[in-house]
């Protein structure tokens, strides 16, 4: 068996715990291991870059120490391959021998990788918002600051159904669970609160062309709502302007699909937009001010969702570090403090459950024009939103996990 | 190669868990993984003059039924093993009747529109397949009550496996009947003249070839304990097709060589170098300018005409 430097810190870590040193001591052995799993080729790029921008905007801020500890990150990309996601995962535990991993971003690598987080116990700052992670399938090691696919859908589903008094609607979205799930949730928070959901439909992640499914939406309802990852929501609507149907039916957006990172290239047809996500640049805080503003003068535009999103997990793991005085080998104490932290960050206030998932502020937000560049302007702020909404955890425990099928759609008109 | 050459190598395969870290002996069950893939498409492009895009149907499809027998069915891998093999390699007799239709050109798009059709209904049913998310909480198999679950036990059981695997390809390819199809490629009329059934030859070997194609899937599947449509792709056929290029067709060694360039540039080298597609494309670019043959025939080739010169100058 080889002795890796791992093996040596850990024996020398025993010998000098045998020889009765303060626990701190043991802490202090090297820089901190931050692992980014995150993609830089293929269409989920854009977002993938965002992240590793913002965290590395956030590791120089801090001059590269976090709980008194010097940090070195380490850089994977899957290029949104789930398989080589694993396989970079591994890479990053087994050879650069990270702590911490953040990320994934997408769904379907967090689900790829769920069992060797659990195998490697490596812990996890999630980026992926795959549901069953936090909820039934619980992973001890994953804790999330972001939020679940449906977390931010479910305050929609609420402000469309009471404020915006929208009675039917309809949904799109990709095929692909983070659009299951956050249709599910938006489906079942519009229909408690009395509306209708008329017609689903799920269009390929990768369709190249949205006209046939733009020619199949009802007129006849009160809103769209797009539940689109990464570009699919600016080339959803592009074409659905084309068609003319924009001042039509009017359309509210899921977290990511009115990001800020495919706003940029919007003009004004997506005025007026409603959209709901745990961020926007346009948050009032002091801790985002500063955010946006070095971000803007690195690389000229504002920071998404994708980047905020490291950059509060940043900000989850330094809180957590310095609660632990900087020892994050111990990892059932990590785990343990991270999800019991409560901490100040650009989104607002974070907390987590425990169950691992985020506790935090979801903003209603309507795309305004300001200094000549499309924003997310906050119109309305749900605080404290957990991934339950307002169910007892227990009860929506009880339910399957969101999905295509679950809740039934009970008033689908064909 | 010589007794003692063979000997050095198995020496070398067997002792590499021993000294490696966790990493690469990791990525060396990878390469192993890749190397049958390779190999088995070799004996079409290489030794069948048969150039197909389409080859990660068999490794995808096999990945997909076993997976899908286990969590569905829940049957046992005992069982699903050997269920996936029969069911992929008969879905490659009907593959293989249509495809041969054509060869050349057309053979190509023929295998890549059939492929396209499984990546399409991976994507697609998602009722049996999951779509986009990928099967998942799948398990390895526990040959003789050996839990395969830590590197170095699944590394011995990939290399047990490619073993098998490349010498029965090797039989295959030395026998009479791989000569016959070696004609076929070279003289495929001439062959017909002669009475040989040149697309019964042309069709066995297509079978033969997804049949272990088939087999890298399995491994695959219980090396990711996971599968997604990707590994459909045409994206995952070319990457075959680059390593047996690369790596030299009609070789036995030279898919095996081919397939460990392309997983390290893919795995390792992609660590250290952001643009590793680019260093990817320069090194296929190196190669077809310096050695348009692959590597193991133009290093033998290269190392051979400095031989001579080393002794015409003696």
């Amino acid at each position: 068996m080889a002795f890796t430097r791992r093996r040596f810190i850990q024996a020398a870590g025993l010998g000098a715990s045998a020889l009765g040193f303060p626990a701190i001591v043991r802490g202090q052995s090297g820089p901190i291991r931050v692992g980014l799993m995150t993609v830089k080729t293929g269409p989920l790029a854009s977002g993938g870059i965002d992240m590793e921008r913002a965290l590395v905007q956030y590791l120089k801020e801090r001059n590269y120490t976090m709980g008194g500890r010097k940090v070195d990150l380490f850089v994977g990309d899957s290029g949104g391959v789930p398989a080589q996601a694993r396989t970079k995962i591994q890479e990053l535990v087994e050879r650069d021998r990270i702590h911490v991993m953040i990320g994934p971003l997408d769904t379907a690598s967090a689900l790829a990788a769920d069992d060797y987080i659990r195998q490697a116990q490596l812990l996890t700052l999630s980026v992926a918002a795959a549901e069953d992670m936090t909820q039934r399938k619980p992973n001890p090691w994953f804790t999330r600051g972001t939020s679940t696919s449906s977390q931010s859908a479910q305050p929609l589903a609420d402000y469309c159904a009471k404020t915006l008094k929208y009675k039917r609607m309809a949904t799109i979205a990709d095929d692909i669970a983070y659009g299951h799930e956050m249709c599910a949730g938006f489906q079942r928070v519009f229909e408690d609160a009395g509306g209708k959901i008329v017609q689903k439909l799920f269009s390929p992640l990768t369709v190249p062309d949205y006209g046939t499914y733009i020619a199949q939406l009802k007129t006849n309802v009160d809103g769209i709502f797009l539940g689109f990852a990464g570009s699919n929501g600016f080339r959803f609507f592009r074409q659905f302007n084309e068609y003319g149907l924009r001042g039509k039916i009017a359309v509210v957006g899921g977290m990511t699909a009115f990001d800020e990172a495919v706003l940029r290239n919007m003009g004004d047809e997506a005025l007026g937009i409603v959209t709901s996500c745990w961020y926007s640049a346009e948050i009032e805080n002091a801790i985002n001010k500063r955010f946006v503003a070095n971000f803007r003068v690195d690389w000229g535009y504002d920071p998404g969702f994708y980047a905020a999103a490291t950059y509060v997990e940043a900000a989850v793991l330094e809180a957590t570090l310095q609660a632990l005085k900087g020892d994050i080998e111990d990892k059932p104490a990590f785990m343990k403090t991270v999800r019991a932290i409560k901490v100040d960050t650009a989104r607002g206030p974070v907390s987590f459950d425990r169950y691992g998932n985020v506790v935090g502020s979801v903003y209603i937000r309507k795309v305004e024009r300001k200094d000549g560049r499309l924003v997310n302007r906050v119109i309305h702020t749900y605080p404290n939103v957990s991934q339950f909404w307002t169910y007892k955890p227990e009860e929506f425990l009880k339910n399957p996990v969101y999905s295509r099928d679950w809740p039934p759609a009970k008033n689908l008109e064909s | 190669m010589s007794r003692a050459g063979w000997v050095a190598l198995a020496a070398a395969l067997l002792g590499f868990p021993l000294v490696g870290g966790e990493y690469y002996i990791n990525l060396a069950s990878q390469i192993f993984i890749a190397a049958i893939f390779a190999a088995s498409l070799n004996l079409l492009v290489g030794y069948g003059g048969l150039p197909s895009l389409g080859h990660a149907s068999w490794l995808g499809l096999a990945a997909y039924i076993s997976a899908w027998m286990s969590l569905k069915l829940g049957l046992a891998h005992w069982a699903t093993a050997p269920l996936a093999l029969l069911a992929t390699t008969l879905v490659g007799c009907a593959f293989g009747w249509v495809s041969l239709r054509a060869t050349g050109l057309g053979f190509l798009m023929l295998t890549l529109a059939l492929s396209q059709v499984l990546w399409g209904t991976a994507y697609r049913w998602v009722s049996v397949t999951d779509g986009d998310n990928g099967l998942r909480g799948l398990t390895r198999p526990t040959p003789f009550g050996i839990s395969l679950d830590d590197a170095a036990s699944f590394y011995y059981f990939a290399l047990a496996i490619t073993a098998v695997a490349v010498w029965l390809m090797a039989v295959f390819v030395a026998s009479p009947f791989g000569v016959a199809l070696r004609g076929t490629r070279d003289q495929a009329r001439r062959m017909s003249a002669l009475g040989h059934d040149v697309w019964l030859i042309r069709w066995i070997t297509f079978v033969y070839a997804a049949f272990w194609g088939a087999v890298s899937g399995l491994l695959f599947v219980y090396y990711n304990k996971y599968i997604h449509p990707a590994s459909l792709s045409i994206t995952a056929s070319a990457e075959g097709l680059l390593a047996v290029i690369a790596g030299g067709s009609a070789t036995l060694a030279g898919p095996i060589v081919g397939a460990v360039i392309v997983m390290i540039l893919k795995n390792y080298v992609s660590g250290f170098i952001e643009r590793w597609n680019m260093l990817l494309g320069f090194v296929f670019v190196f190669i077809v300018i310096f050695m348009p043959e692959g590597v193991v025939p133009g290093v033998r080739r290269l190392f051979g005409r400095g031989m001579r010169a080393w002794r015409s100058r003696r």
